[in-house]
Parts: C-alpha cells; sequence; structure tokens
C-alpha cells in the first residue's frame, strides 16, 4: 500500500461539560487512510463518529494524541480537506451554481475557469437543469448532490463524509452510492467516510474500521477485497454476504 | 379504465396547509367589517352614549375637519418623523451590539445583564427624566421611542444571529474562509431574513410607544392629539387618533412583510 494520508495515533476526546461528568466520547483511537484509499468508519450512533471526523476535518481538537495529514499535524480547517456532512449544509440564499462557486472563494481562479468548473461538476453529479433552483426546491438526495460537488470543486486532497446519505430514503441512498462509487472511481482521491450502514461501508471502502459504543474506540479493521470497479450489483456476491457477517459479528460482541 | 380519484376533500383546517387566497384574505377583510358594523349598530340602536362610544360616522366626519384643517397632516408628520428617527437610531446602534452578542460569547457576557436590566424598565417611567435632560423638543420624543425599541431589539438580533446553523459556519471554514469571512458571507447573509423580521416587529413596537412619547410636552403628533382630546372628553378625535396609528403600524407592517418575500425569496417552505 501508498504512503498514509491521514493517520490518527492515540486520540482521545473527553467533553468537559460545565455541568455534569465529563464525557468520554473517544479512547485510544489509532488508524490511518492512505493515499487514494476509501476508508469507512461504521458504529452505533454515538460512538464518536461525527466528533473524530470534526477533528480530521480541523473543525475540533483532540484532547490528546496526534493527528496528522500527510505527515503535518492538523492546525485547523483547510482547503485542502472537503467536508460532506451528516445534515444538509447548503446556502440557502444561493442557487446550485452560486452554492458550488461559492466554494472556489479562495482559489483565486479566473471567471471562466471558475465557470468551467462549475459546470463540469454539475454534470459529475448530474445535476444539469437545476442549476437556477434553490436548496428549499431541491430533494434530499439533490442537496446532497450539490454537497458533494461543492466538497470536490476545489480539488481537496481529502474528503471527509459524515453519513451524507444518512437523512435519505433507501432508493434515493442507493442511487447516491453508485454515483458516488462512480465519481470516485473515475476520479480517485482520498476518502474517508462515515456510515452506520454495514452494507453501505462494504460496498463503497477499500477497508472498514469498526468502532464501539462509548467511549469509543476501534474494535476492528476489515479489508474490503472486492475488486473494483464495483457497482451495486455486488451486494448479491457471496463474499460480499460474508464481508457483511464478519462486519456484523464485530459489531454484535462488543454493544 | 378507472376513473381518476376525487382528491381527499381538505377542510379549511389542516395543518400548516395553503387556503385559497380569496378565502384567506377575504376572512380577515369580514372580521374588520363585522366589527364595524357591530359598532355602528351599538351607536345606532343608542346602546351605548355618543361620549364613551361616538358613532362611525362622528368619527369620519373627525376625519374630514382633521383634514380640511391640515392638523390631520401635521400631526402625521410630526409622528411619522419621530418614529422614524428613534426607530433608525436604536436600529443602528442595535444591528452592531446585536451581532457582537450573537457571534461573540464574550460580547454576549459583556452586554447582556446590562440589557436585562434596563429591558424591564417601562419607558414612561423615564418620561420626566429625559424631559430633564434633553428638554421638551424631538430628541427627548425619539430618546423614548429609543428607550421602548433598543434594549428588545438588540437581544431579538442577537437571536437571529444565534440562529444560523453551525455547521453552515463550519462548512465556510473547510472552503478556507477565514473567521471575518465566514461573519460577512454566511453569518450576516444567513441572519439577514430573520433581522428584517426583526425590523418589523420593533418598528411595530416603536409605534406603540408614540403616545407615551408624546405624552406631555408635545404639541403636535398623534399621541399628542389623543393625550389632548382626552381632557376635553372627545371621544371622536381619540378614536380617530387610535384608529389612524393603527392603520399606519400596519401599511409599514405590510411594507416589510412585502419587501420580505421579494429580498429573501429563497427562505425555506416558500417553494417556487
Ligand atoms: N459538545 C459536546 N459535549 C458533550 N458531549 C458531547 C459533545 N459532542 C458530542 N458529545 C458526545 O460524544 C459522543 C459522540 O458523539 P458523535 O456526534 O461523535 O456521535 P456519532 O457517532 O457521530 O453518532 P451518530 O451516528 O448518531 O451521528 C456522544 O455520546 C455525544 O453525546
Ligand atoms: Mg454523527
Amino acid at each position: 500500500m501508498s504512503d498514509p494520508k491521514l493517520e490518527a495515533k492515540n486520540i482521545w476526546k473527553i467533553f468537559t461539560p460545565r455541568k455534569g461528568e465529563q464525557v468520554v466520547a473517544i479512547e485510544n483511537l489509532s488508524l490511518t487512510v492512505n493515499e487514494n484509499e476509501f476508508v469507512s468508519i461504521v458504529g452505533p450512533s454515538g460512538c464518536g463518529k461525527s466528533t473524530f471526523l470534526a477533528m480530521a476535518a480541523g473543525l475540533d481538537y483532540a484532547s490528546s494524541g496526534s493527528l496528522t495529514l500527510g505527515g503535518s499535524q492538523i492546525q485547523g480547517p483547510g482547503i485542502d480537506r472537503g467536508m460532506v456532512f451528516q445534515s444538509y449544509t447548503l446556502f440557502p440564499w444561493l442557487n446550485v451554481t452560486e452554492n458550488i462557486r461559492f466554494a472556489l472563494k479562495k482559489r483565486y481562479l479566473s471567471d471562466t475557469e471558475q465557470n468551467r468548473l462549475v459546470q463540469q461538476h454539475i454534470e459529475l453529479v448530474g445535476l444539469q437543469g437545476f442549476e437556477k433552483l434553490f436548496p428549499a426546491q431541491l430533494s434530499g438526495g439533490m442537496r446532497q448532490r450539490v454537497a458533494i460537488a461543492r466538497a470536490l470543486v476545489y480539488k481537496p486532497d481529502m474528503l471527509l463524509m459524515d453519513e451524507p446519505f444518512g437523512a435519505l430514503d433507501a432508493q434515493t441512498r442507493m442511487q447516491m452510492q453508485e454515483l458516488l462509487l462512480t465519481v470516485w472511481q473515475q476520479h480517485r482521491i482520498t476518502v474517508l467516510f462515515i456510515t452506520h450502514d454495514i452494507d453501505e461501508a462494504i460496498l463503497l471502502s477499500d477497508r472498514v474500521y469498526v468502532m464501539t459504543a462509548r467511549p469509543g474506540k476501534i474494535n476492528a479493521e476489515i479489508q474490503i477485497d472486492i475488486p473494483r470497479p464495483r457497482t451495486a450489483e455486488v451486494e448479491l456476491s457471496p463474499r460480499f454476504a460474508e464481508l457483511r457477517r464478519e462486519l456484523f459479528g464485530v459489531l454484535r460482541t462488543k454493544i | 379504465m378507472q376513473p381518476a380519484q376525487a382528491p381527499r376533500r381538505q377542510s379549511l383546517l389542516e395543518l400548516r396547509v395553503e387556503i385559497p387566497a380569496s378565502i384567506y384574505i377575504g376572512s380577515g377583510v369580514a372580521l374588520i367589517a363585522a366589527l364595524l358594523f357591530v359598532w355602528w349598530l351599538v351607536t345606532a340602536l343608542g346602546f351605548v352614549p355618543p361620549l364613551f362610544l361616538p358613532a362611525p360616522a362622528a368619527v369620519v366626519k373627525e376625519l374630514f375637519n382633521q383634514i380640511s384643517d391640515g392638523a390631520l397632516w401635521l400631526d402625521v408628520k410630526a409622528s411619522v418623523y419621530r418614529i422614524m428617527v428613534g426607530w433608525v437610531i436604536s436600529t443602528l446602534l442595535a444591528l452592531p451590539v446585536g451581532i457582537l452578542m450573537g457571534n461573540f460569547k464574550f460580547f454576549e457576557g459583556l452586554f447582556e445583564p446590562f440589557i436585562d436590566l434596563f429591558r424591564y424598565m417601562p419607558a414612561v417611567a423615564f418620561v420626566p427624566l429625559t424631559i430633564l435632560w434633553m428638554g421638551v423638543g424631538d430628541s427627548q420624543k425619539f430618546s423614548i421611542l429609543f428607550i421602548g425599541t433598543f434594549f428588545q431589539q438588540v437581544l431579538m438580533i442577537m437571536d437571529n444571529v444565534k440562529n444560523v446553523q453551525i455547521d453552515l459556519i463550519q462548512i465556510s471554514y473547510t472552503f478556507g474562509l477565514s473567521k471575518w469571512e465566514v461573519l460577512r458571507y454566511v453569518v450576516l447573509r444567513a441572519a439577514l431574513p430573520g433581522i428584517w423580521d426583526t425590523f418589523r416587529i420593533t418598528l411595530g413596537w416603536a409605534w406603540t410607544y408614540l403616545v407615551v412619547a408624546e405624552l406631555v410636552a408635545a404639541n403636535v403628533g398623534l399621541g399628542y392629539r389623543i393625550m389632548r382630546a382626552q381632557r376635553f372628553l372627545q371621544t371622536d378625535t381619540i378614536i380617530l387618533g387610535i384608529i389612524v396609528i393603527g392603520v399606519l403600524g400596519l401599511i409599514t407592517d405590510y411594507a416589510f412583510k412585502f419587501s420580505y418575500r421579494l429580498f429573501f425569496p429563497w427562505v425555506e417552505g416558500k417553494r417556487g
């Protein structure tokens, strides 16, 4: 395998609320995400997945431990990482085109170059014809497409995704998984993907980390050796069923 | 072929469901018309002596009197001017303070106790003090309108800012924006519809403080006219003054509502 892109060593996160007891959200978590690898973290609700991802994005800090990106400590948020949140985070006053374009603010490109990139990414996520609509006029799936396009348009080295399809219905969710699979197989990029859906993790990832409930820690690491390119069809394969059984086993033992 | 199924009959009382505009507007107009009718009825049948409640016709007559001798126009001009200046001063101060308080805990901690202390103090109690400090000119009226508006307005603007989703701020940081850029391009932009609504509501409150502002030491204005009419038991003048204030307040309210729809067509829940 290639170099580690993101490397977390002995991460602890302890919340100290003003009132009440301390919460150990993450206990001694270590993991790596290699260059151009698609890695997922699965785990039950409240185990600290979002908390960890926020640290990788530089939006929150670890209580102790080291978190490096490309060898240097993560100091704060930056345009080397793109993020897609669990909740809808489009700017409601901007239409689809303007939302995607907003992410290019700090790239300082010419107008024509910006237009070209925005148009290219609108096509990438299949939103042609919806350019002028505002977020309130879009379905949940379309909103997350815009969010994905917006996170990719400024060409970050790494994509951080926090249950991006968690709020979608089963069918839209499947469409979005296939979309992400195609996009990623075309434009390899390092991805750290959070989900609590085992099938989604297996379908998309090269490697899956399993976290246990509070305090959150890594319980297992499973290589997904299903060959690429993949489509949703692989969910019917015997290897998929085996991996799913294995993951289920790990998730169940520690809850 | 199956006949198309008729849509389920909807009652007018479904939770958060749109109803035909004709009914929506019609019912509001009808209620006011009904109240006017009852007013006319009880006075025409002589249930209430005119001293307590004059007939609508008497109020209309007073309206024409005041229009023809120009008093109404002078009063409206003076009152609108006072309200505008008082409210604008309050708003110009409340905006920066509210925005700082909503964004920075430091400023919230600094200002909140002070504002909480003042906001329960009745504006009317400041009338003697403001006369002492400011004299009897317009600035005394502005200061009463200011006291009545400012403290609530600051807290509302703070809340408008705080209501901006934290996720929107965080995602903006991932695009490489500095905190000042996030404040300018995202927080203020996202808070604007709420702030606009705060403008509408607080301007409405300023109208309600008008009578207090013109309580003493005034010689023109809608509030003054009402206070003076009280001395001579001119109930028709009082009622006319109240109605004029109500109508002017209504006009400003609708102006804000209308411009809200114009400025913020993207606000969630208004599709299309
Ligand atoms: N600011 C905070 N103060 C105190 N506790 C917190 C805070 N933020 C998160 N926690 C706690 O840390 C734990 C992890 O939260 P986190 O949001 O990371 O969970 P998650 O794995 O993303 O869950 P989900 O799948 O439901 O999104 C939770 O138990 C939560 O209550
Ligand atoms: Mg989460």
